[in-house]
């Protein structure tokens, strides 16, 4: 009742300054974290320890030297934070047998903070710098191949993903793009191996990435891809709606006319 | 069987059912139901109007798959709800010139159906038999031509055809031998043996046993295989001697196929499935389990290759490997037994 008696736009009015001035105060305080992140990577390591505390240590342990819900982070290197936290794969949104990719819950600056922290705990990959995902001169047809000998077995020919054992699966790899395929790869996230540097070079994963952007930017051409999961999905396709066609066609020529 | 009467005047006659001369029981025919088309005019012309209707869009068809030729470009791509995105010219084409044939064949149907007249009929037949009379007359024929042949007194042409006669298939039986010849040791054996550097799939580089994380896993052939040089022999051999890699912890290591196979937690097991060959490398590193993607079997390389799912009945053959000076990884010896899918004379 006591709202009834101020102006009508009193409201509007309250709101749009409270929205307009935590706004301009956000937008303050970006401009003033932002270079700070970069120039002192004390305070990151800092913030991402924090937030480290907050957010992870409950399954990973106080020092992330893992516990029995979640795995040691000791050496993972920042490449695998980045991966996990940076698509939303940790933290998990529920315990089972893999963790699903979900809107992330940190945003890019925290993420970068939780892998600087997680970076100084052991050796491990880091995240690759754009010298390293530049695709320019990489070889597509090695990267095929490369792609068909080490991928294709989880992952499909076509990129589309495929199922494991035990409700796992490997996912589509066709919204992914360099630097997570990069990551992916150098850092082996839940059931995928690792394919090290030392191992699978740099220029290797050139090729592979290049490779899976072609296959992504590659649409099917004849539509109605049915998945690109080959004859399984195409094979139940003809046997139900083709022959299902026939059918009808071959009832309806043999039934008599009224 | 019903007992029932011929329905027309067969010239055999039929009784009780059966017909005279071949013994099979004749069935009536329902009574001829006329069609609507049969007795009201009016839809007999809407009949012939809906089959001229379809001839005539097949005849539109065509010419508009003319049109989509030459007018609709050849790198337009369009994006259609469900069926996702294709070329336009192709969809245009392919649309028109089916929709022609289509209708022909629709239009063929439903006059054929509707117009054509449709009074059930018995297509007479007489039996298959011959008469008895051709009977006697070919029996006899025969009889004096063998008589006259002299194939019964003249013993030793008729000898020597059913000779000539029994060993003309051989050949036939002979050229078997070209399904061989058999495999000998050639399903038992592959090109690995002592001192054979592991060799990456593709890149064909050596392997330095310290260069391999914890949780990796590598395809590897034999460096050997480089040396063959006919492309059939090298697929053969490829088919067999290929390889993954992997490395754990070797506290997680709870058995191997013999002792000190790995190096330092470098387990190295055929790619070959056991069951029926297909190439197996889908390695889940948290399990360790190894699964092979044609029909899920599942071998677990912490503990002997050995099969904890699926129909393969034999566990991964394993590869004793070690380092060379270098630090590079060597087979130790051959795989001692064979690897891939069972055979018959494996016992």
């Amino acid at each position: 009742m006591a709202l009834s008696k101020r102006h009508p736009a009193a409201l509007f009015a309250v709101l749009a300054v409270a929205l307009g001035t935590t706004g301009a105060a956000y937008a303050a305080v970006n401009a003033q974290t932002a270079p700070k992140v970069v120039a002192k990577t004390e305070t990151q390591v800092e913030q991402g320890k924090q937030l480290f505390l907050e957010g992870c240590s409950s399954c990973h342990g106080l020092a992330a030297q893992g516990a029995s819900d979640g795995p040691s982070l000791l050496g993972v290197g920042a490449a695998s934070v980045d991966f996990q936290v940076g698509t939303g794969r940790m933290p998990l949104a529920a315990p089972g047998v893999q963790a699903m990719p979900k809107m992330p819950s940190y945003n890019e600056e925290e993420t970068a903070a939780l892998a600087a922290y997680i970076a100084t705990l052991g050796a491990g990959p880091g995240i690759p710098t754009a010298e390293m995902l530049d695709t320019t001169n990489a070889e597509l047809a090695l990267g095929g191949e490369l792609f068909r000998t080490n991928c294709a077995q989880c992952h499909g020919a076509s990129g589309v993903g495929g199922a494991l054992s035990e409700g796992r699966k490997a996912p589509s790899l066709m919204d992914s793009n360099a630097k997570r395929l990069y990551e992916a790869m150098v850092s082996g996230p839940q059931s995928m191996p690792v394919f090290a540097d030392s191992t699978l070079s740099v220029e290797d994963k050139k090729n592979i990435i290049a490779y899976v952007t072609e296959l992504q930017a590659n649409k099917s051409p004849g539509g109605f891809s049915l998945g690109r999961q080959g004859p399984v999905t195409e094979g139940l396709f003809i046997f139900i709606v083709g022959l299902g066609v026939l059918i009808v066609a071959a009832v309806w020529i043999g039934a008599k006319a009224k | 069987m019903n007992e029932l009467e011929h329905p027309t005047g067969d010239p055999y006659g039929a009784k009780d059912g059966k017909d005279l001369i071949s013994g099979i029981t004749v069935f009536p025919m329902e009574p001829h139901v006329p069609r609507k088309s049969d007795i009201d005019p009016k839809a007999a012309i809407r009949a012939e109007r809906q089959v001229a209707t379809m001839f005539g869009l097949s005849s539109l068809m065509i010419l508009l798959f003319i049109v989509a030729y030459i007018k609709v470009p050849a790198d337009l791509l369009i994006t259609i709800p469900v069926i996702g995105t294709l070329n336009a010219n192709h969809l245009a084409i392919g649309f028109t010139f089916g929709m022609a044939i289509l209708l022909i064949g629709l239009g063929a149907i439903h006059w054929a159906k509707k117009l054509m007249p449709d009074e059930e009929v018995i297509q007479e037949r007489h039996a298959l038999t011959s008469t008895n009379e051709e009977r006697v007359a070919v029996q006899s024929s025969l009889q004096r031509g063998a008589a006259e042949s002299g194939f019964k007194e003249r013993k030793i042409i008729r000898r020597s055809l059913l000779g000539a006669l029994a060993l003309f298939p051989v050949p036939l039986i002979v050229l078997l031998r070209d399904l061989g010849p058999l495999p000998g040791t050639r399903l038992r054996e592959t090109i690995w043996d002592e001192g054979i550097h592991l060799v990456t799939d593709a890149t064909y580089k050596k392997i330095k046993a310290s260069d391999i994380p914890l949780g990796g896993l590598i395809n590897a052939v034999p460096e050997n295989l480089l040396e063959i040089e006919h492309e059939e022999e090298t697929l053969n051999q490829r088919g067999k001697a290929s390889i993954i890699i992997v490395r754990m912890d070797p506290a997680d290591i709870v058995s191997q196929q013999g002792e000190a196979w790995d190096y330092q937690g470098v387990l190295a097991f055929s790619k070959i499935c056991t069951h029926l060959g297909c190439p197996t490398s889908l390695y889940q590193q948290r399990t360790h389990h190894l699964l092979c993607p044609c029909h899920q079997s599942t071998f677990d390389l912490s503990d002997s290759g050995n099969v904890v799912f699926g129909p393969a009945a034999r566990r991964m053959p394993q590869l004793a490997i070690t380092v060379d000076a270098e630090g590079y990884l060597v087979a130790q010896s051959g795989f001692n037994e064979p690897v891939g899918p069972s055979f018959w004379e494996r016992g």
